[in-house]
């Protein structure tokens, strides 16, 4: 990317050499090419798999024809195991998992760079540290304390503490960036010398400053409960990867599979589009 | 404060510092990175705590209050204004939090902005305005909560000469206005002292010297401070009496204690003065102009004598009249001058 902006400048800066100029224009436009053809190839890569999805949702029962049954089928598909409640798990799941842990990540880190800074590269440690173990080797780990707490008859919105794990080092690093965006310090002091007490400062200083980084951290934990099967299959809690994934072993519903993915696509992709829209809102707000 | 103490690690950051500001003086803390001026400020403020030593405040010790107990303004050297509130609702923050109703917040904001002449921009957030712009709303708000001392950390070093000069003296008239006491951290000097009731000059977590800025320029009471508070000539010279020879020249002495012997006599620039010299003979105060620096209304001419240079510094008109490589001769005027021992370092000025 530095090499093209070197390129443009350079290129503005000689505009009145004819010769070197021409020669300058080729290379810009074979690495324009270059750029749309790598963006093509990798736009069908993933653009082919979700309209085939789509296709396969909208397929009638004979070859060459559409029907929406698939996608009514959603509401009417009774399993086994049924679908409209895993629907509705999983994106409780989201929910759940993102408050809790924006409650739990957001207060620590700010506590930990105003207060015990020496504390930043353990909590760093502690934080990254699901990344480098395979998720299936968590669930060997979580597999006797579920086993235990399913005793009480709990739901699979238990599973929220698995995830609020799965997602911290995402959760760290989108937060971290943005408590570096600022000078969180600077600003803490100006607050406490201006009587506030320590709650206020993160409450009504820092985190507000932290919106952005927020919105990014839920950008990131969203989309990764809502295609969660490593751990909550072999828990055998029936979330919507899982379920989707009972159905793919039923042939006689194909069509409700494709269906029913399409639409948690469509639904990650809203949210998506949704979050972004108000972190772009909230950053327009201010200048 | 009182014999105040602060150690980071090996670092003795503040040496027992004992300092009084009186009511509605402002008092500049002046010295080089490390000499436990920040530090001074921040202990003050609650920011950091001391290790040893007592801060009181009109009467009640506030050594162990924190900091958002202390009734203290500051304005810090880096911008500080809440990113996300405007000017108005930065000015107003310390009022919130007083619990102020918020007809009589918005008022005081207003009145405080008026005082810094940035009422126009109330509803301007920080990135809107300038660096400058930034520090007077800063200080805006600190002056907002009506606070007991003032205490500004280098609020200007960010800033550029111009911008810094002109909110130098609005930041002394808005003292004098307000009336309040105020402790200033600076490391330039030219800022302490145009700016400040009394200047302490600190070196090692030590007030060397608190006096009013004339005293302290004029009759600096250690040799640091006459090095560190404008340009000095290190010449040597030899103690009789109440005197001490210079290159052939008596010159009276600032501690009259002094012992007898060799030193190093600290000479400003200024008290040096030029002629030209066509005779051609050489003597202890006669030699060539090797440099002239512009200043503006003055200039500053680098002479060398031979075995050392000596800076003089002149005003503009007088001191082209000596072009560099023109013979001098040099005149000391016989201003009481501090003396250092001759181990000292001898680079001249």
């Amino acid at each position: 990317m530095a090499a093209v902006t070197s390129l443009t400048t350079e290129l503005a800066g000689t505009a009145a050499a004819k010769g070197p100029q021409s020669l300058r224009v080729g290379q810009r436009r074979r690495l324009n090419l270059f750029r749309y053809l790598m963006f093509t190839i990798f736009g069908l890569f993933f653009l082919v798999p979700l309209l085939a999805m789509v296709k396969f949702s909208l397929q009638g029962s004979r070859p060459g024809t559409w029907s929406l049954a698939a996608w009514k089928d959603i509401a009417s598909y009774q399993g086994p195991p049924p679908l409209l409640p895993a629907i509705e798990i999983t994106l409780e799941l989201a929910v759940i998992t993102s408050v809790v842990m924006l409650a739990l990540v957001v207060p620590t880190m700010i506590w930990v760079r105003l207060r015990v800074r020496w504390f930043s590269r353990i909590l760093e440690l502690i934080c990254l540290l699901p990344l480098s173990i395979p998720a299936i080797v968590l669930v060997v780990g979580f597999a006797p304390i579920y086993n235990r707490i399913e005793r009480y008859n709990v739901s699979a919105l238990m599973l929220f503490w698995a995830y609020v794990i799965l997602v911290l080092p995402y959760v760290y690093r989108a937060l971290a960036a943005g408590l570096n965006s600022m000078d969180a310090t600077t600003l803490s002091e100006a607050a406490r010398s201006l009587g506030a007490r320590w709650p206020t400062v993160m409450l009504r200083i820092i985190a507000p400053n932290m919106w952005q980084a927020i919105l990014n951290a839920l950008l990131l934990t969203v989309p990764l409960v809502l295609g969660e099967f490593t751990i909550a299959y072999p828990l055998t809690y029936v979330t919507l990867p899982v379920e989707l994934f009972s159905i793919s072993r039923n042939s006689v519903n194909a069509g409700v599979l494709f269906s029913a993915s399409t639409a948690s696509l469509f639904f990650a992709f809203a949210l998506l589009l949704l979050l972004s829209y108000v972190g772009r809102r909230l950053r327009r707000g201010r200048t | 404060m009182q014999g105040l103490s602060r150690r980071y690690g090996p670092v003795v950051a503040l040496d027992g510092l004992d300092l009084t500001v009186q009511a509605g003086e402002l008092v500049a803390l002046l010295g080089p990175s490390g000499c436990g001026k920040t530090t001074t400020l921040r202990l003050l403020a609650g920011l950091e705590d001391a290790d040893a030593g007592q801060i009181t405040v009109g009467g009640n010790d506030i050594t162990r209050l924190p900091a958002n107990k202390r009734d203290m303004g500051m304005v810090f050297q880096a911008y500080s204004l809440f990113p996300h509130m405007t000017v108005r609702q930065n000015v107003a923050f310390g009022l919130r939090l007083r619990r102020v109703h918020s007809d009589q917040r918005d008022r005081r904001a207003i009145e405080m902005l008026d005082l810094v002449g940035l009422s126009t921009q109330a509803d301007r957030y920080p990135h809107q305005i300038s660096g400058g712009q930034q520090q007077r709303v800063a200080l805006a708000r600190a002056l907002a909560i009506e606070p007991q001392v003032l205490l500004l950390d280098e609020p200007l070093s960010a800033l550029d000469a111009k911008v810094r000069a002109q909110l130098r003296d609005q930041i002394r008239r808005i003292q004098l206005e307000v009336g309040i006491t105020t402790l200033f951290v600076t490391h330039d000097q030219e800022e302490a002292l145009a700016i400040a009731d009394r200047v302490g000059v600190m070196q090692n977590g030590r007030l060397e010297q608190l006096a009013p800025p004339t005293e302290v320029y004029s009759r600096p009471a250690t040799s640091f401070v006459a090095e560190f508070v404008g340009l000095t000539n290190r010449l040597e010279g030899t103690v009789s009496g109440s005197t001490v020879t210079v290159r052939g020249r008596d010159l009276p002495l600032v501690d009259l204690s002094t012992p007898p012997g060799p030193v190093i006599a600290l000479v400003r620039p200024e008290a040096v003065t030029l002629a030209s010299d066509s005779s051609g003979d050489a003597g202890p105060l006669v030699g060539t102009v090797i440099a002239t620096t512009f200043l503006g209304a003055t200039s500053r001419v680098t002479v060398d004598l031979g075995d050392t240079t000596i800076l003089a510094q002149l005003t503009t008109s007088d001191a082209m009249e000596h072009p560099a490589g023109s013979r001098v001769a040099l005149t000391i005027r016989p201003d009481p001058v501090l003396v250092a021992a001759q181990t000292s370092p001898e680079p001249s000025a």
